[in-house]
Order: structure tokens, then C-alpha cells, then sequence
């Protein structure tokens, strides 16, 4: 199993709060590996401390081989990682193309494929380019921020809670295209929904308090009723 | 209507004058979130580096040029040495930047001296037309062409290049822009070396204006200018021209009606905004 990205014993506070304690994981090249777990486990601050966004106070991060922890986001992101955070970050005052053009680094003819392939599965931001993203619907930003990240030729999306408030229609559509993105790249993704993680991703990891307490295939966590219901609440 | 042509030309002039000081001030306000109550040193840098080279030299358009580059200087050192180590921390922001202003503005009176400096226009900006009855001031139409010049020109960069892009997703969101792999850092200093240069170029425009610079007069005019950024809505660059003419109008109109009332009056606009639109007339969403 070759390994893109790899955390070993991270630990991470924001201000003063010790909130990763033990994080160890792999993310094996070309597949989605999901991190489970109740709110508040230390997901999100898991991607964040990824990108750079919250200090690694101890342990390592690394990407392709090479250390990343605590570089500048910026330096992060060029390295190959797209970022796809829970609030989505749309821009609201600029319009849907502006979004996506603040996000593409090169505007070459390879950036172009892949900004008309994921419009094509994404039609609505092709209806509504023009429109601020602050104006669309919920799903349409989740869309939006997920054709962002795409844009560019990265090794790595991370995506966090791409399901959270949308209807379920709209959680059907993120998940299809997740599922058709996942042929062409590696994705660490956070999700609550179970239902989605578990048709989406090939491997998980638990986290609670701050560690990472399980790990293995989608398919034996799903056997696993006593695991889901101790740290997912899933019966 | 002699009267009110005259006096709007007056208010618009004084409007786009607060105007390109407060257009840096909101986009680093917007940007950075940093309060640079030193945004007035740099205008009486300007003005006094630009006036002194217009006096040896008698090239206004040198001493255009060189206020600009002492903006853009003044700008490098202050964003390195007094904001950086103060990002984030508003209180820090104001009493450190409010000591610069300080520090600039006595800078000023050991290098050209504590007096007032007289200075008049260029000759070829001295005069006036005559439009029917109304008498226009060649100086003040200079300045209104320059202010909406510039505006056009930065609001062309912020709407149709990526890096005018960058800088208003930044205002937005900071974090996000990072995360995109743009080094947010530089882009600020970038920023704030325009908005210093644009603060030097007030100074130097403003000189002939009024016909007499002093080192005080940073302090005051930047108290107009973060007036303006109040009402307009901080962080917007549209906001900050429609703010600044209308503090640049009111004001024109009010001392020639009512004088008592002329600084007031920019207040009380400030306070009627504040009071039902707090975000100011202008809001940037993020």
C-alpha cells in the first residue's frame, strides 16, 4: 500500500485547548479513506492541522514523503492538497466563475478539461456563473466549493462533512460525483453521514478525544454493530 | 446655480482628496483587519516629499511621482516592522500605529521644519474656467479627474484581473484564500504598499488644494478618512468613493450654509449610519 499521506502521534491545540491528542493514519494513493466519529472528536481540526490552518504542536505530517507539518497553508495547498473546509468558504461576493477562477493556479488547456468536466456534473454552477456565491442554495455551494477544489491537478482533496444540511437529494448528487472524482483522485474525507461514508469510502479511521482508536476496511466496519454504536451512535 | 455647481465641484474635490485616503485605509481595514491609525503620516509624507521636490525642482509631476514612492516605501517599512508583529490584536494595532502617526508626524517638523509651508499650484493648474455663471477651479477639476481616474482604474484591477480577484476574496476570507495556495502575506503587503501610495498622493494633492501644509494635518484629515470607511462600509473600495463624496459634498455645503454645523455634519452622517445600517452603505459579504 503506497501511502500519500501519513500522521504520526499528532497533537494540536487551538489557544489553549489541547484538542488532537494521538492522530495516526495513512491515506493510501487512489482511494477514500474517511474519518469517522462523534462531533467535537477532533475531525475538522484533523484537516485543518493538515492544511496548515492549525499549528502541529507535536508529531508529524507527511505528504509525498516530506514533511509538512507546520508550513504555510499557501505552501500546503501548492504541494498538491485541494481543501474543501465544512463552512465551504465560498466568496460570497464574487460570482460563481470568479470563485473558480481566484482558485485556478494555471489557466492551460489541462485546467480547462477539468473545469468542463466537473462543470458538466455540476451543471447548476454552469446556470448560475454569473450569480454571487453568497446568493446560491446550500447544495449549490457545496458544489461550488467542491468544483474549487477540484480545479487545480491535486494528489489530495480534503473534504470535510460535504453532506452536512443539505437535503437529501443534494447529498445523493455530492455523493455521485465524490464517487466519479474518487477514479481520479485521493480523497481524505470527514463525513457524519454514515450511509454516505460508507458508500463513498474504502477505508476509515475512528476518532475520539482527539486520537484515532480504530481503523480498517469500509466493508468490516459495517459488520462491526458494536464498533458503530460505541463511537459512532450508529445501531 | 452658480452657487451650487461651485460648491459641488468644491465637495467633490474635497471628496476624492478623503477618498484616496480612505481607499487604502478600507482595503487594508478590509483585508488585513488592521486599524492603521498611522494611514495620516503617510499622507503628510507625501505631501511634504512631494512639495519639497516641487519646490527645487518646480515639476509637479515629479513631485507626484516622488510622493508616490514614498508612499510605497513608507508603506514596505511600516507593514514589516510596526504591523506584523501586531496581526490580530486590534488593541495593539491602535496604540502601536497611533504612536507611528506620532513618530511620523515629528519626523516631518526635524526634517523640513515645525512651520506651515506654503504651496500653490502649477502653472498650469492655476486659473479657472467660466461655464455660463459658474467659475470652475482648474486645480479642483485636476483633482476630481485624478480621484475618478484612479477609482476607475483600481476598480477595473479588483473586478476583472485574478488579482484583483485574490485581493477582494481575501477581504472576505483570508483562511480560504491560503488554502488556495496564494501566499496571503505578500498580497497584504502589496496592498498596503498601494494604500500607503495612495495616502502620499492625497498628501501631494492636497498640498495646493488647501495652500498650506503643516505636520498636523495628517491626524486631522485621516480622522475624515476613517469617517468615510465607517460609512461606506469597511473593507468596500466602491463604498469608500460614494462615502467620501458624499462627507466631501456635505461638508462643501454645510460651510457655506451652515458653517457652525460644517465638521458636524460628518459625524452625524456617521452616526445615522451607524445607527441603522452599522455594516456601513456598502457591505462586503463574506
Amino acid at each position: 500500500m503506497s501511502s500519500l499521506l501519513k500522521l504520526s502521534q499528532v497533537e494540536a491545540y487551538i489557544q489553549q485547548f489541547h484538542i488532537l491528542h494521538d492522530i495516526n493514519f495513512e491515506v493510501p494513493k487512489g482511494e477514500v479513506t474517511v474519518l469517522l466519529g462523534r462531533n467535537g472528536a477532533g475531525k475538522t481540526t484533523t484537516l485543518r492541522t493538515i492544511m496548515g490552518l492549525n499549528p502541529v504542536s507535536k508529531g508529524s505530517v507527511v505528504f509525498k514523503n516530506e514533511d509538512i507539518s507546520n508550513l504555510k497553508p499557501h505552501l500546503i495547498a501548492n504541494k498538491g492538497i485541494g481543501y474543501v473546509p465544512e463552512d465551504q468558504g465560498i466568496f460570497g461576493d464574487l460570482t460563481v466563475g470568479e470563485n473558480l477562477r481566484v482558485a485556478m493556479k494555471r489557466e492551460d488547456q489541462e485546467t480547462t478539461e477539468r473545469l468542463d468536466w466537473i462543470l458538466d456534473l455540476f451543471p447548476d454552477l454552469k446556470k448560475f456563473w454569473k450569480k454571487p456565491g453568497g446568493q446560491l442554495s446550500g447544495g449549490q455551494k457545496q458544489m461550488l466549493a467542491i468544483a474549487r477544489a477540484y480545479v487545480n491537478e491535486n494528489d489530495l482533496l480534503l473534504i470535510d462533512e460535504p453532506s452536512k444540511g443539505l437535503a437529501p437529494i443534494v447529498v445523493e448528487k455530492v455523493m455521485e460525483t465524490i464517487l466519479q472524482m474518487k477514479e481520479k483522485t485521493t480523497i481524505l474525507l470527514v463525513e457524519q453521514n454514515f450511509l454516505m461514508a460508507s458508500k463513498i469510502g474504502d477505508r476509515f479511521y475512528i476518532i475520539d478525544d482527539g486520537q484515532t482508536v480504530h481503523n480498517g476496511l469500509m466493508g468490516e466496519l459495517k459488520q462491526d454493530k458494536a464498533l458503530m454504536k460505541k463511537y459512532l451512535g450508529v445501531s | 446655480m452658480d452657487l451650487i455647481a461651485s460648491l459641488t465641484v468644491n465637495g467633490l474635490a474635497t471628496g476624492m482628496l478623503i477618498f484616496l485616503l480612505a481607499a487604502g485605509l478600507t482595503l487594508i481595514f478590509g483585508l488585513m483587519s488592521v486599524l492603521n491609525f498611522a494611514h495620516g503620516g503617510l499622507f503628510i509624507w507625501g505631501a511634504y516629499a512631494g512639495v519639497w521636490i516641487y519646490y527645487v525642482t518646480n515639476s509637479f509631476l515629479l513631485a507626484i511621482i516622488v510622493a508616490i514612492v514614498t508612499g510605497l516605501v513608507l508603506g514596505l517599512i511600516t507593514e514589516r516592522l510596526i504591523i506584523r508583529p501586531v496581526y490580530g490584536n486590534h488593541i495593539q494595532q491602535i496604540l502601536i500605529t497611533l504612536g507611528f502617526m506620532l513618530v511620523l508626524q515629528e519626523l516631518i517638523k526635524v526634517a523640513f521644519g515645525p512651520d506651515q509651508k506654503a504651496v500653490h499650484p502649477p502653472a498650469w493648474l492655476e486659473g479657472s474656467f467660466q461655464m455660463g455663471d459658474v467659475i470652475l477651479i482648474k486645480y479642483r477639476l485636476f483633482i476630481i479627474a485624478i480621484g475618478f481616474l484612479l477609482f476607475l482604474t483600481i476598480y477595473l484591477i479588483l473586478k476583472k484581473t485574478r488579482i484583483g480577484l485574490i485581493v477582494r476574496a481575501g477581504v472576505m476570507d483570508r483562511e480560504m484564500v491560503q488554502t488556495l495556495g496564494i501566499n496571503i502575506r505578500f498580497v497584504f503587503m502589496a496592498v498596503f504598499m498601494v494604500g500607503a501610495a495612495l495616502a502620499a498622493l492625497s498628501g501631494v494633492l492636497h498640498a495646493p488644494y488647501s495652500g498650506v501644509i503643516y505636520a498636523e494635518m495628517g491626524l486631522e484629515f485621516s480622522i475624515l478618512a476613517f469617517i468615510v470607511v465607517v460609512i461606506g462600509g469597511m473593507g468596500s473600495f466602491t463604498g469608500s468613493l460614494f462615502a467620501a463624496i458624499l462627507v466631501g459634498l456635505a461638508q462643501a455645503f454645510m460651510a457655506y450654509y451652515v458653517p457652525a454645523l460644517s465638521l458636524a455634519v460628518n459625524m452625524l452622517i456617521m452616526t445615522v449610519v451607524l445607527i441603522f445600517r452599522p455594516q456601513g452603505l456598502f457591505k462586503v459579504k463574506g
